[in-house]
This record gives structure tokens, sequence and C-alpha cells, in this order.
């Protein structure tokens, strides 16, 4: 590389970065816009009802055998006729998830005989202290007055309207879209629009 | 009217608002140098403080001057206290001899000095005593290391430096800031001085220590080089010196090369001073994208061409030059 090569790799060099200067940028502006993420996301745990507004957990501790991080504390207690909670025999006096320790693999949802326990999409749990992760059934079970929850099969795909602002949304989500860059992610694309078309 | 004021009052209007201007042009100059890099790192610099990040400058200074200033227990407490401020009068002291434009009624300046390109060279010669200070009073053996290396750095480039304008000023014939603008009413010396504009860009860099030649602080290396101990309020005036000095050296070369205020293509209508804010804005921008673009030059590599490349072009250009202007008259 002589003098005229030098001077030809410096202005190529100069070049690119000026590219680079113009192209757009995929940054996300995260609090105010928030990314669409795959439908069945895992994020926050939540605890289900019946539409008669029984819970739906039984106190079995089925999802805490199955998970491989500890992290759920169930004790049971039996209904009795005065005070039913759930439409089984039994159902969970204390129902305790460390979000510390979850590792969000979703084996306690697939555990669970009667659907109760989910992985919603809500994932900003921030906080300040390790105490405050510990979500127990005041957090993690739905509100009387605000449904029944929906089971990830069900879920729309996007962010639940109540997260907050997304600007970023759309329709439909292209999961496959994301795996693009890999040679297997290929294969899935392919596969995807064999059983779309 | 303008007889009843005495001139201290005048000169100490005048050197205030320079001094206003050029801190500003400083604070929005690091932003925009944010921004640019930003940019071309793909990502969309600072955004977060006003709009467009447009306050972010005055945040930074917030913090600075909030911040704890530390003194190291084996470092020289004097020298090091003086150090950010050697560095940072000779930086802006540089801006009292600079002409930013001409109306009828005189140049836009603070003083008016015949011989103009030597204060700024002296002063900025100087300035180096701060940075070479800082490092050896730090106590401390990475700031030592940044210290020796700016002296070496200095020493090699301004001699390349100096030879480079010399030429311009064989062709003006003045050392006066504003004759060598004059001088260039007609054609801008960017034209016969070619060499002597890319020497004197080159060696500018190495003069204010930003990258590629930035050997001094290399963070790689040295940790901050000649900074590292410093902290707050005193680190901050380093970071104004340098940044002054970054301005300094993109007003010279305007003036020196680029025609000053003189506005091209006989656009006369736009008024001087807006010209020379431009070519200067060229310049910052030019140094932004060069830090952006090339790495950090290894420390021999640097020496070498500063000695065996720029120093002999610088020669033989001046000698050039010189020849034809002799032969020419």
């Amino acid at each position: 590389m002589g003098f005229f090569g030098g001077v030809t790799a410096l202005a190529k060099g100069f070049a690119t970065t000026l590219q680079f200067a113009f192209r757009k940028k995929p940054t996300v502006q995260y609090p105010t816009v928030k990314k669409q993420h795959a439908p069945r996301f895992h994020g926050l745990h939540e605890l289900r009802r019946y539409a008669d507004g029984k819970e739906r957990c039984i106190g079995c501790e089925l999802c805490a055998i199955a998970c491989p991080a500890n992290a759920i504390t169930v004790i049971g207690a039996e209904n009795t006729p005065e005070d039913r909670r759930s439409p089984g025999e039994r159902y969970a006096a204390r129902y305790e998830i460390d979000e510390l320790r979850c590792i969000f693999c979703g084996l306690c949802e697939e555990a669970c005989p009667t659907d109760a326990i989910v992985l919603t999409p809500r994932f900003e749990m921030a906080d300040y202290r390790r105490g405050s992760f510990v979500y127990s059934k005041d957090r993690l079970l739905v509100p009387p007055d605000a449904g029944v929850g929906t089971a990830p099969d069900e879920r729309p795909g996007g962010i639940p309207a109540d997260i907050g602002a997304v600007i970023e949304q759309k329709g439909t989500v292209d999961i496959a879209a994301g795996y693009g860059a890999t040679h297997r992610g290929e294969i899935l694309k392919t596969e995807r629009r064999g059983l779309a078309g | 009217m303008l007889d009843a004021v005495p001139l201290w009052l005048i000169v100490l209007l005048k050197s205030a608002i320079v001094l206003f201007i050029v801190i500003t042009t400083f604070a929005y100059s690091m932003l925009f140098e944010r921004k640019v890099m930003g940019w071309m790192q793909l990502r969309p610099g600072p955004n977060r403080v006003g709009p467009w990040g447009l306050l972010q400058p005055a945040a930074d200074a917030a913090k600075m001057l909030f911040k704890e200033d530390l003194t190291p227990e084996t470092a020289d407490p004097l020298i090091y206290k003086l150090a950010p401020f050697i560095s940072l009068i000779c930086a802006m002291g540089a801006f009292a001899v600079i002409p930013f434009s001409e109306s009828s009624a005189g140049l836009w300046g603070v003083a008016n000095v015949n011989a103009g390109i030597l204060v700024i060279f002296a002063l900025t010669s100087i300035g180096v005593y701060g940075i070479s200070l800082a490092g050896w009073s730090s106590g401390s053996k990475y700031p030592l290391l940044g210290a020796v290396r700016s002296t070496a750095q200095m020493i090699s480039y301004e001699l390349a430096m100096t030879l480079s304008v010399i030429g311009v000023l064989i062709l003006a014939g003045t050392t006066s800031l504003a004759g060598i603008v004059h001088a260039q009413h007609r054609v801008w010396f960017i034209v016969p001085q070619l060499v002597g504009f890319i020497i004197y860009i080159i060696t500018a860099v190495a003069e204010t220590n930003r990258a590629p030649f930035d050997l001094v602080e290399a963070e790689t290396e040295l940790v901050g080089g000649f900074h590292t101990e410093y902290s707050g309020l005193r680190f901050g005036l380093f970071f104004i010196a340098e940044y002054l000095n970054m301005i300094t050296v993109a007003c010279i070369a305007t003036l020196l090369f680029l025609g000053g205020w003189n506005a091209p293509l006989g656009l006369t209508f736009v008024p001087g001073i807006i010209w020379f804010v431009l070519k200067a804005g060229l310049f910052i921008f030019m140094y932004i994208w060069l830090r952006t673009t090339l790495p950090r030059l290894r420390y021999d590599r640097l020496m070498n061409f500063g000695w065996k490349v720029l120093l002999p072009v610088a020669t033989l250009n001046l000698m050039v030059t010189a020849a034809i202007v002799a032969v020419t008259g």
C-alpha cells in the first residue's frame, strides 16, 4: 500500500462514517416508546380467576414442584362451605413467587392443571428492595373487578393496554422476523410461510 | 459618545462579550460533537435534557460543579491546583487577538495586535505547560507518562505547524491576523498553500491532543493521561481548555487559509461573521469526523510521521514558497 493506497483507504473510512451519520438509528426511546414483543413473551406472573370470580388455583403445589429455580411457595388450605375461594376442595392460602429467583421459563404455567398461573408480558418490575420482589397473592391475583386474566394461548400480540404508552405498535407480530439472522431462523421463517400460505 | 467611555471599560466589555460567546461555543461544540459522534455510531446522541438535548451542556456543567475536587496525597498541591488554570487561561487568552469579522467601524475582536499570529502561538505553547505540569505534579505514573508524551508530541508537531504557517506569512507579508485576511481578498491562501494547509490541519489535531493524536490522554493505555487524577471542576477546566484550543485552531485555519470573513464566490450579502462561523464550524465538524473515523496512532508512528514526513514536507513547502515569492517579487 503506497501513498495513494493509503489516501484511498482513508477516504473510504471517512465516507463510511459519514454515511452512517445519515442512516436510520435503531435506538428505541424506551420509556416513551415501547417495542413490540412476541405474543407469548414470558414476563411477570398472574393468578387467574373463573368467570364467577372464584380463584382458579387449587393449591396443588405442582407449580412449586415444577419450578427449577425454587421460586414458588404455595401453602394450600381447605375450602369451607362458608368461605369458598376456589371451585375445588382446596385453595392457595399463601402463594408467593420470588421474581428475583424466577428464570421465567414458564414451567409453572405448563404444570398447572387449572391454568391458574400464567406469565403475562409485563416486564417492568424494577424496585428498590429485594423484599419487594417477593410477589404474594395481593399482587399476583387478578383483582376481582379486573376480569379473569388471559391464558397465553388466547392472548393477542402486543403489549397489554395497562402497561403504558406504546407508540411502536404493529397490528400483527412477525416473530420469525426476529430470527432472520440465523440459518435456523430462515428455516423457521419458511416453515411459517408454508403454514400461512 | 464613545469617546467619553474609558478605554479600559471598552476592552473589559469586549472581553466579556467574546468570553461569553466563546464559552457558549465551547458548550455547544461539545454537544455537537456528542451528537455527530452518536449519529456516526448509529446512536441518536444526547436527547434527554431539554428539546433535542440542547440543555445537556448546562446539566454537564452542574454535574462538574458538584463533584468532589480530589487532590492525591503524593501530588505537589500548589502546581497540581494551578495547572488547569495555566491551560485554561492560555486557551482563553488566544481569543483576545482573533478578529472574527470586520465592519466599517473596525475589527470585531478584543485587540488588533500587529503580531497576532505570534501571540497565539506563544499562548498555545505556554498552554502545553498546563498539561505537562498537571501530569508531573499529580505524583502518579500514568499522568506522568501523559505529560512526557505531551511534551514530546508538542515539540515535534509545533515545528511543522509553525513552518506551515510561515508560508502564509511570506505570502501575506504581515503577521497581523487582520492583514492576513485582507491579503486573501482575491485568492484564499488554501490555493497557493495547499500543502501548508494540509500540514496545518494535521499538526493542529496533534497540537490540541485530539484523536487520532490524543496520545496524551490515551485512555486505553494511560487511564486518562495527564488528567487521570483530576476530578470535578479542575477536570472541567482541562476539558474547556481542550475545546477552546480546538476552536482556536479552527479559527486560525479559517483566518490563515480560508480567507477569514471574506465571502466566497462574491456572496457578499451574507455578513462576514456568518462566513467566519461557517468556516470555523466546518473545521470543528472535521475534527469530530476525524475522531470517529480513525483509531489512535501508535506512539512511535506518531513521532516518525511528525519528524520524517511532516517536518521535511513543511520545510520544502516553505522553501518553494519563499523561492517563488523571491523570484516573482
